[in-house]
């Protein structure tokens, strides 16, 4: 079947099976960041943005995005970048397999919540597992980036 | 660290200061990096048949029917595989695991190994062969409880070509990989003497690596003919080896590559994919792909291995620990990888711990096959099972004592100096456990959280410890290797083996010849691994890789320097003797003369005869032990037995932490996998040996709403045989989370656990409620 949908900004068109999964339509389309960890929609690191909403590219058919709007860490450069230099600062990236996921769920956090608490970050990012860090690393890169950004806010 | 070493360190540059990783911009903006990222997709899709069964032999196996489908392209059985048996285990050769796969085995020894090697053009095409192979088993009795392995008249590898290439006492006719008896002293007469003796057998069960990236591996055949795997694997080195025994082919038509590595933690130093898309490789002259699922990960690679340690403990009624003596017996499953190495680690990387007052100790063990998956490689190797036996006991001993388990340990534990017997009589170099100790019980304030409080509200607060050791290597038998060459402008090339899985080792190997060339890291890329373009290196495991490939690295970028040195003096014409280098390059001492690095690599390329190229490797006699302590305060609910960890505090003597943020990293991923293997991650089996917890639904890894407040701290010492005076960290972090929260569940609920996980089930049914 066709479908057509706005991926990273770029309107596209693509044929497609009836049970092709979000995950491997985008994937197919070069955005390779999106990860697939599990196959019990557990942990998290296929997190992609649906029409402004975070979601697990493992569990929606990409038939389902027919005209909708998909957002990858691809399409997310710009929006990350301010953020992600507190991540390499801690070391928070380790293997970095599961940075994508949880980056991209920060991103989408921080347009619903501009100032979130540590308490909302581990609320919302709870569903993106990491086997290497133990999460500490990634909670001082958020709050020293917050803190940063505040000032900054501050200052102006 | 005495005041000199304190100088030396105070000196360094680059080491013991915190970079980001040389990767971080790759990794932390999605770059394709991995396996899948980077390899072609329009390969063979390879997939296996499995067993049903725990132990049966194939009697019949069709294929005819499968193969009509379209796009199935090859089908694979036991009859199509050389017959030499071989190990999956990645270790130096001759390896102490035994020769006991093929393959594709007419037996199969668990529920999931391999019947059927299928391969073909699409994923779905190769989902429905492998429906389609009509398979017959003749069912046989299967050994599932591994108390009973041992003598069993079931025998799980009857094979005549089974073979251990070195005598670790296994035999194959008995369910043995291993078996050893090891008695220093009069145990049993100090025993006797002692005012206390207990004894209790310790449970753990074969926890997950669970690393997010699973196993997966692309093969095709180069422009040379020959094969190229492209893995992701924790050592390519013996990965080429272990492929080439496989396929019985020579190792000179292998070659091995790594890109990035979604995590290990141990599993990847063990073949579990690679063998099979290479051999569709080889035979069909195909790029090829395999691609574990979560399930297969969970139910067919490489766990920890089982073990119960039984541990007597002998001591005076003034806290004395006058005797230690510990049976282990391991759980190896249906092939032995890693099986005779892992059980030794259960008492050499624990009983150490306690050196200064122990008269004498005894270590035996048995390491047994069954028919569940077989065990492998996982951070802390034996020795996480070994010191939760030590450790959970020590923590009793106090109880029964009525002391302060704080103040039993620091009257007992090893001190710099001291020969420690129950490890090689190796001495204690560079030893700090005392200052973590203390350092530790500061921080947390051990002295005010040691007592349970009980809150009122159904919960009690309770506090417990533990400490925990490891190695830097396995000694004489690890080899790292570095390759420095100057390059174009006067940066430098770094050339590996070792495998950076998000340990950092790139960075810090780097950070190690940065600090010798006396350059800025940048100047300095990273290039790792690959089995034709990387010098040696048994690869990354045991903690080795910065005390073994950082010796080489260090050694590497001397002499490089002195070549420079050579260099410059030939464009100054100078002796050797009158010029220094700097780090911008090398000047005359009477100050007559400088050239820069930029025109001693011009220089390099152009009728030049001295190496701007070198390689150094190194091997260690010894392996230093790190050492650590930890204390964790929990809340527990006594309603729901839901244990809540609020408050976790470590301090790690890993030598000089040449990275320490990045060595922070790995203690706090350390630890939160060690409270998984505590309280959540379970294994269980049905009647058939079929494992329960088989996705990440049901096998509960820590989130981070799970691990509570992670606080971790060094104390620094300096190992003389270490490279800037460093050990290891990447092991030891994940021993100390289990005896800690077993003692601390012990003091709110008055039952002491002594089976892993703890779960919030097991609290309920055991809660003393007087
Ligand atoms: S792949 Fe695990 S949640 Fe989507
Ligand atoms: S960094 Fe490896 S899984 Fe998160």
């Amino acid at each position: 079947m066709e479908i057509s949908m706005t991926l990273n900004g770029r309107k596209i068109k693509a044929s497609i099976e009836p049970n092709t999964l979000l995950i491997d339509f985008v994937r197919a389309q070069k955005c390779f960041s999106v990860k697939r960890g599990c196959e019990t929609t557990n942990c998290g690191l296929c997190t992609v943005i649906l029409d402004g909403k975070p979601v697990l590219s493992c569990s929606i058919l990409a038939a389902r995005c027919n005209g909708k709007t998909v957002e990858t860490l691809e399409g997310l450069q710009e929006e990350v970048a301010p953020f992600t230099k507190f991540l390499a600062e801690q070391g928070a990236d380790q293997c970095g397999f599961c940075n994508p996921g949880y980056i991209v769920n920060f991103a989408a956090l921080l347009r619903e919540n501009p100032d979130p608490t540590d308490e909302e970050i581990d609320f919302y990012l709870s569903g993106n597992l990491c086997r290497c860090t133990g999460f500490e690393s990634q909670r001082r890169a958020f709050r020293n980036y917050l803190n940063y950004k505040k000032e900054q806010e501050g200052a102006k | 660290m005495n005041e000199e070493q304190k100088k030396i360190v105070a000196g360094y540059k680059t080491v013991g200061k915190s970079f980001p990783k040389k990767v971080s911009s790759q990794l932390l903006s999605g770059q394709p990096v991995f396996t899948d990222d980077i390899t072609p997709s329009d390969c063979l899709v390879v997939k296996l048949v499995r067993s049903p069964y725990a132990h049966a032999l194939v009697t019949e196996i069709d294929t005819k029917v499968a193969m009509r489908i379209p796009g199935v392209v090859a089908i694979y059985t036991y009859k199509d595989v050389p017959q030499k048996r071989f190990t999956h285990a990645g270790q130096t050769f001759a390896e102490l695991s035994p020769q006991d796969r093929l393959l594709i085995d007419q037996r199969v020894r668990f529920v999931g190994d391999v019947v059927a090697i299928v391969a073909g053009e699409t994923e779905e095409a190769v989902d429905r062969a492998i429906k389609m192979v009509k398979v017959k088993y003749e069912v046989l009795e299967p050994v599932l409880d591994f108390r009973a392995a041992k003598d069993n008249d079931v025998i799980i590898h009857p094979e005549d070509n089974w073979q251990a290439l070195v005598p670790v006492g296994a035999d194959n006719k008995r369910n043995l990989v291993a078996h050893a008896e090891d008695t220093h002293g009069d145990v049993d007469g100090i025993m006797d003497d002692c005012d206390v003796v207990l004894k209790h057998s310790y449970h753990v069960r074969p926890a997950n690596q669970a690393m997010m990236e699973t196993f997966r591996t692309y093969t095709e055949i180069d422009r040379y003919g020959r094969l190229h795997v492209i893995s992701s694997t924790q050592i390519v080195y013996h990965c080429r080896r272990i492929i080439a025994n496989a396929l019985d082919i020579p190792k000179s038509k292998v070659r091995v590559e790594k890109p990035r590595i979604g995590g290990g933690f141990g599993a990847k130093q063990t073949v579990v994919t690679e063998v099979y898309p290479a051999f569709v490789t080889w035979k069909t002259k195909r790029p090829a792909k395999m691609i574990y699922s979560r399930y297969e990960s969970m139910i067919a690679a490489t766990p920890r291995h089982e073990m119960e340690v039984t541990i007597k403990i002998g001591a005076m009624n003034d806290g004395t620990i006058r005797a230690l003596d510990m049976y282990t017996l391991s759980n190896s499953g249906a092939y032995g990888e890693h099986g005779p190495t892992t059980v030794g680690l259960s008492g050499h990387k624990s009983l150490p711990i306690y050196t200064a007052n122990c008269e004498a100790h005894r270590f035996d063990y048995d390491v047994v096959y069954t028919n569940v998956q077989a065990a492998g490689a996982y951070r802390g190797y034996g020795a996480t099972q070994g010191v939760f036996a030590l450790e959970c006991i020590v923590n009793e001993l106090a109880y029964k004592l009525d002391m302060d388990p704080m103040e039993l340990r620091m009257k007992n534990i090893v001190r710099e100096g001291m020969t420690m017997p129950a490890y090689d009589n190796e001495v204690a170099n560079a030893c700090a456990l005392d200052e973590c100790i203390m350092r530790c019980s500061k921080e947390f304030d051990w002295e005010n959280k040691k007592n349970p409080v009980d809150l009122g509200n159904g919960k009690i607060r309770a506090a417990g410890m533990a400490l925990a050791m490891q190695g830097s290597c396995i000694s004489n038998v690890d080899v790292g290797s570095c390759t420095i060459k100057l390059g174009d402008e006067g940066t430098f090339n770094m050339l590996i083996a070792a495998a950076d899985m998000g340990t950092g080792c790139d960075t810090i190997l780097a950070q190690m010849a940065a600090e010798i060339l006396d350059c800025e890291l940048d100047d300095i890329s990273v290039f790792g691994a690959d089995t034709d373009a990387s010098p040696y290196d048994s690869g990354s495991y045991a903690s080795s890789t910065t005390y073994i490939t950082g010796m080489a690295t260090k050694k590497a970028a001397q002499s490089l320097r002195t070549n420079m040195i050579k260099i410059a003096a030939e464009m100054l014409n100078k002796p050797v003797e009158e010029l220094e280098y700097n780090g911008d390059g090398v000047y005359a001492k009477d100050g007559s003369g400088f050239v820069s690095r930029y025109d001693i690599a011009t220089k390099s390329m152009c009728n030049n005869t001295i190496p701007a190229t070198v390689t150094a490797s190194h091997s260690s006699p010894v392996s230093p032990p790190p050492w650590m302590a930890a204390m964790v305060e929990i809340e527990l609910d006594k309603e729901t037995g839901e244990v809540e960890i609020l408050d976790y505090h470590a301090v790690v003597d890993c030598g000089i932490p040449v990275n320490p943020a990045l060595a922070r990293v790995q203690a706090e991923g350390g630890i939160t996998q060690g409270i998984g293997m505590a309280l959540t991650e379970n294994i269980t089996y049905n009647k058939k040996g079929r494992i329960l917890e088989n996705s990440l639904m049901n096998y509960k890894i820590p989130s981070r709403l799970d691990n509570g407040r992670l606080n971790i701290e060094f104390e620094r010492s300096y190992e003389p045989t270490g490279p800037f005076g460093v050990k290891s960290i990447g092991e030891i972090v994940i021993n100390t989370p289990a005896p800690a929260l077993v003692s601390a569940i012990a003091k709110a609920t008055g039952v002491w656990h002594r089976d892993l996980p703890v779960t919030p089930q097991k609290i309920l049914l055991n809660m003393d409620y007087e």
